[in-house]
């Protein structure tokens, strides 16, 4: 009984991001053309997109090849899985010990591969320009990103997200030098895992600078549909983790009653209505980087990652 | 029993060798050859793996009345020999079986069939030997049959010049093997493995040891800065055994380290481990740097070999520091991590040697500058490289990821340690450890996408066929073991426990009973990893969205030309080649490591000149380090050119003065 109950909160949170998801992406959008003092599209917006878009015929390149055509899918399974795994409004989620934190970045790795592959397939300037350009970027932010893990599992002990939104709320938390760096580091991981102001602009493709529009410039119909939503469902997962990670106040823990879930999910909703404003802020706040300054940008992500670990290495003796 | 089946295997290579010798020349030798090589493989494999899994607790020993009359040869069987020998002749079963088809466009049989085989039985020699002298001898056997195999196409440009420098590299290892045998075997010669066991060297004389053993193990594994020869002797060499050295020869080398230090050497110091986790984390960074400035497919797998063994040896340092001090269980994951990572790197990496291989048999070509699209001329190939690229990536679900995910469960333990430079090292290894992986997977991103997506950047892939059925066979039983090893690795944690028994005396909690087949390497509630369930959630996610796509979305499919932004271009040229994708990379890590430079050439506006681009990079580690001993070694040769031709008289001078020294030397000494 308690495996079923568990069961439908994980599918409640499997329904939940999934419908966020476009609505995350319309939403930052919204406050983006409201700070430029325009009207900007309306919020479900990227969902009519998207419904457009599976229903328009899709075009190949000649060249293209099976990889081509799966890996939207691949991508969309993985960021979905990843999403699924990264506690929302409850923690303690039926396949939480299928992947740790390690894992669902590791996860993110195995989709950003697939995307770059699929820059390449096609054999165009652009594509290449994207996929290369996306995996310097990862060269620097994946293990900036796990600086990120190291620091916080030290502190909890655990590299399970469960036992570290536990620790957070818990009350031997205090304030840190080491949690406020981590924080920086994976707010700019954040951003330039998925592609926003200043390290690339998702709103364009139409500069040379660009690297994830770049890399999926070929896709079309069905194809760019899935890949969109796989984006999205990307950026509310960073959203996900920084909440769990860093304010996992309001999480509701497992078998908790119905009245914890409700509040889990209103503070989720607030959480993310925060961090949207507030990266729609900085986005409209901050000017797009030159590609090669970027390196700087994450270079002082893995530095403060890699500081908060070796503070924390130092701090712990036995 | 088993150890009996072995020696037997080892004599049957030996002889499949001399008859290749003396039918070098008809066509059915080939056959004959890889066929017994298969068999053989495989027999020893079963008992091996059988030995591991079953009654790897008590250990088989034999001597032979041959070597060292005082001595004889002896041979022992153990957890540790087991595990590497299977290892070892998983590669030889996968590659005999690539041979019988890859092995028919060998141009000249001659120079591989006799050398095959014998290399075989040099590696499992190895594992097997139990006192010094066999050790030393089987392991110079192995280095000469390999140095053999890379002559194999002595005509081609600069294959002469690896096999001399592999040559050089590998006798000097073997010398400072021998003088750390000799140290171990202290001033009474006791040279037979058990006694050196007994032994309890001085910490002075056991740092001296450790020293040597880096250098001689250090050199033949490819560890930073010992790897120079690597890259250049591993692609010489026809492809399988490519794929023997960089899969599994380099793994001989972790082995004799694992004997040495772990068996051999007594009780660890934990500064040990500190040594052991800079150069294996130098290795992991620099191995995959210099493998993102390669554009020849093998070479590149070679510079990766480096990476990984630097990953093996970080897992194998931190096992050095946790047993250090006596933190047990932590150094049994570690070197569980350790052990698993050469399981998995010899898997996945002779899957992409094959691969690489039947992408030189299809093209003739290794430059990847001139590849591309082959993944529609050779499609089965592209899925094994592809599986294999995903596997070396450290991407889940397949193998590699796990072992790289234990050997950070082992870094955050380290916080216990109490020696302020392992505080220290350990993190900055863990970010060293998280740099490699993120660029090896933009390194196979390279590798695949330039050889076999796009466009056709040249002729030669006009003409490329899928690879023969052999080779096919042999790749996908690889794939097949990344999967497994990756999804349901739990089985394969719990057959390296013995091993961790023995040279340890801790394991880790029996992976396989938990449910689900998770595995748990500490406890619940710090972390654990499920590939299967995580590989059942991504498939069903994946079919979850195929389906919904198919259901409600146009089924409309239109090919045309590419897009690009309105401008395509019909030249290959204009798409990206494997330079020109690494070029982010080397600009952000290049300049500093490899002082890489670029010039531009742009012509004024109106003028007729071409553009011109030019690249200048130097290899810090031979200039600074081998360009050096190399001047001196001329120098001191060119000197003592003059003594050959002295006069006589000069000579008995030199040899009366020698003798006068000598004798004064030993009376001060006494």
């Amino acid at each position: 009984m308690a495996l079923i109950y568990d069961a439908l909160v994980q599918s409640a949170q499997l329904a939940l991001v999934l419908a966020l998801a476009p609505l995350l992406t319309g939403y930052i959008r919204k406050i983006k053309a409201q700070l430029l003092r325009r009207r900007g599209p309306p919020l479900l917006q990227p969902y009519r997109d998207l419904l457009k878009l599976i229903r328009k015929e899709a075009v190949l390149a000649e060249n293209a090849s099976w990889i081509f055509r799966t890996a939207p899918y691949l991508i969309f399974a993985t960021t979905l899985t990843a999403a699924a795994l990264v506690p929302t409004f409850a923690t303690g989620l039926v396949f939480s010990s299928a992947a740790d934190l390690i894992a669902i970045v590791a996860l993110l790795g195995t989709a950003r591969f697939a995307l770059a592959l699929a820059g390449l397939d096609v054999g165009t300037s652009f594509g290449g320009i994207g996929a290369s350009r996306e995996m310097m970027i990862a060269s620097l932010a994946e293990p900036a990103m796990l600086m990120i893990v190291f620091t916080l599992s030290l502190l909890a002990g655990s590299t399970q997200l469960s036992s570290v939104a536990a620790f957070v709320q818990g009350p031997e938390v205090g304030l840190r030098v080491s949690l406020a760096m981590a924080l920086v580091a994976l707010v700019i991981v954040a951003i330039a895992e998925n592609a926003r102001i200043p390290v690339d602009n998702p709103a364009t493709h139409l500069e040379l600078t660009m690297v994830h529009e770049a890399m999926i410039l070929e896709y079309s119909g069905r194809h760019l549909a899935v890949i969109e939503a796989a984006a999205s469902l990307k950026l509310l997962l960073y959203f996900s983790l920084i909440g769990c990670m860093f304010t996992p106040w309001g999480l509701a823990t497992a078998g908790a009653g119905f009245v914890a879930y409700a509040i889990g999910a209103v503070s989720y909703v607030a959480k993310l209505a925060a961090g949207g404003f507030l990266l729609a802020v900085f986005e409209t706040a901050t000017a797009k980087m030159r590609v090669f300054r970027v390196s700087d940008f994450l270079g002082a992500a893995l530095m403060l990652g890699l500081l908060g670990a070796l503070l924390l290495f130092v701090s712990q003796s036995a | 029993m088993a150890l009996t089946v072995l020696l037997s295997c080892v004599a049957v290579l030996l002889g499949t060798s001399a008859l290749a010798v003396a039918a070098a020349r008809r066509s059915v030798t080939t056959v004959f050859v890889y066929s017994v090589a298969l068999l053989v493989g495989a027999a020893a494999l079963a008992a091996a793996g059988a030995f591991l899994v079953t009654v790897a607790e008590s250990a088989e020993t034999m001597k032979l009345p041959i070597g060292l009359p005082w001595l004889g040869a002896h041979f022992r069987l153990d957890a540790l020999s087991a595990l590497f020998l299977v290892v070892i002749n998983l590669g030889s079963f996968t590659s005999s079986l690539y041979g019988l088809g890859y092995g028919r466009h060998e141009p000249s049989p001659g120079r591989v069939l006799p050398f095959f085989p014998a290399f075989l039985a040099g590696m499992n020699l190895v594992v097997l030997a139990n006192d010094a002298f066999t050790f030393l001898l089987t392991w110079e056997f192995m280095s000469l049959t390999s140095w053999a195999l890379v002559m194999a196409h002595h005509r081609e440009h600069g294959n002469a010049k690896a096999a001399y420098i592999y040559l050089v590299m590998a006798s000097f290892g073997t010398l400072a093997l021998l003088l750390a045998f000799g140290l171990l075997a202290g001033p009474d010669g006791g040279y037979a493995f058990d006694a050196m066991r007994s032994a309890a060297p001085s910490p002075g004389l056991s740092a001296a040891v450790l020293a040597l053993v880096l250098i001689g193990a250090g050199s033949k594994a490819g560890l930073v800065p010992l790897h120079v020869w690597l890259p250049l002797a591993h692609p010489a060499a026809p492809s399988h055994v490519s794929a023997l050295m960089s899969g599994v020869m380099t793994k001989v080398a972790v082995y004799g380290f694992v004997r040495i230090v772990f068996d051999l050497l007594g009780p660890p110091q934990w500064w040990w481990g500190a040594v052991v986790l800079m150069l294996g984390g130098i290795s992991a960074v620099l191995g995959v740097l210099y493998a993102l400035m390669q554009h020849d497919l093998k070479r590149l797998l070679a510079y990766h070999t480096v990476e990984n063994i630097g990953i093996i040896f970080i897992g194998l340092g931190l096992a050095l520091a946790f047993q250090g001090n006596a933190m047990r269980t932590a150094a049994a994951l570690a070197l569980t991590a350790a052990l698993f990572h050469v399981f998995n790197h010899s898997v996945f990496k002779s899957l992409l040697f094959f691969g690489a291989g039947a992408v030189l048999g299809a093209t003739g070509e290794r430059d990847m500058e001139r590849l591309g699209g082959l993944i529609h001329r050779m499609p089965l190939t592209a899925i094994a490289f592809l599986a294999g690229s995903t596997a070396i990536s450290a991407l889940p679900p397949f193998n590699g990821f796990v072992s790289e995910w234990l050997t950070f469960q082992a870094i955050l333990l380290s916080p216990q340690l109490p020696q302020w430079l392992l505080k220290f090292l350990v993190p900055a290894v863990g970010a060293m450890l998280a740099l490699s992986a993120a660029l090896a997977a933009g390194c196979f991103v390279k590798a695949f996408g330039a050889t076999f997506l796009g466009r056709a950047r040249s002729s030669v892939t006009q003409s490329a066929q899928e690879t023969d059925a052999y080779s096919l066979a042999a790749m996908f039983i690889l794939v097949l073991l990344c999967l497994i090893a990756g999804i349901l690795p739990g089985y394969f944690i719990d057959a390296l426990a013995p091993v961790t028994r023995q040279l340890l005396d801790a394991q880790l909690p029996l992976q396989a009973q938990l449910k689900w087949l998770t595995i748990v390497p500490i406890a619940a509630d710090r972390s654990s990893y499920n590939g299967l369930l995580l590989f059942v959630l991504v498939a069903t996610a994946g079919w979850f969205g195929a389906y919904v796509i198919h259901r409600w979305a146009s089924h409309a499919l239109r090919r045309s030309a590419a897009w690009d932004c309105g401008f395509p271009d019909a030249s290959p040229a204009t798409q990206y080649t494997a330079g020109s994708f690494a070029q982010p990379i080397r600009r952000v890590f290049g300049t500093l490591v490899f002082r890489a430079r670029e010039q531009v050439y742009m012509p004024a506006p109106g003028q007729t000149q071409p553009a011109q681009f030019h690249l200048s990079m130097r290899d810090l580690v031979w200039d600074y380090l081998y360009a050096p001993v190399e001047g001196v070694v001329g120098f001191v040769a060119d000197h003592l050119n003059k003594v050959q031709s002295w006069t006589i008289r000069a000579y008995l001078s030199l040899v009366f003065s020698s003798v006068v020294l000598l004798l004064m030397v030993l009376a001060v000494w006494h």
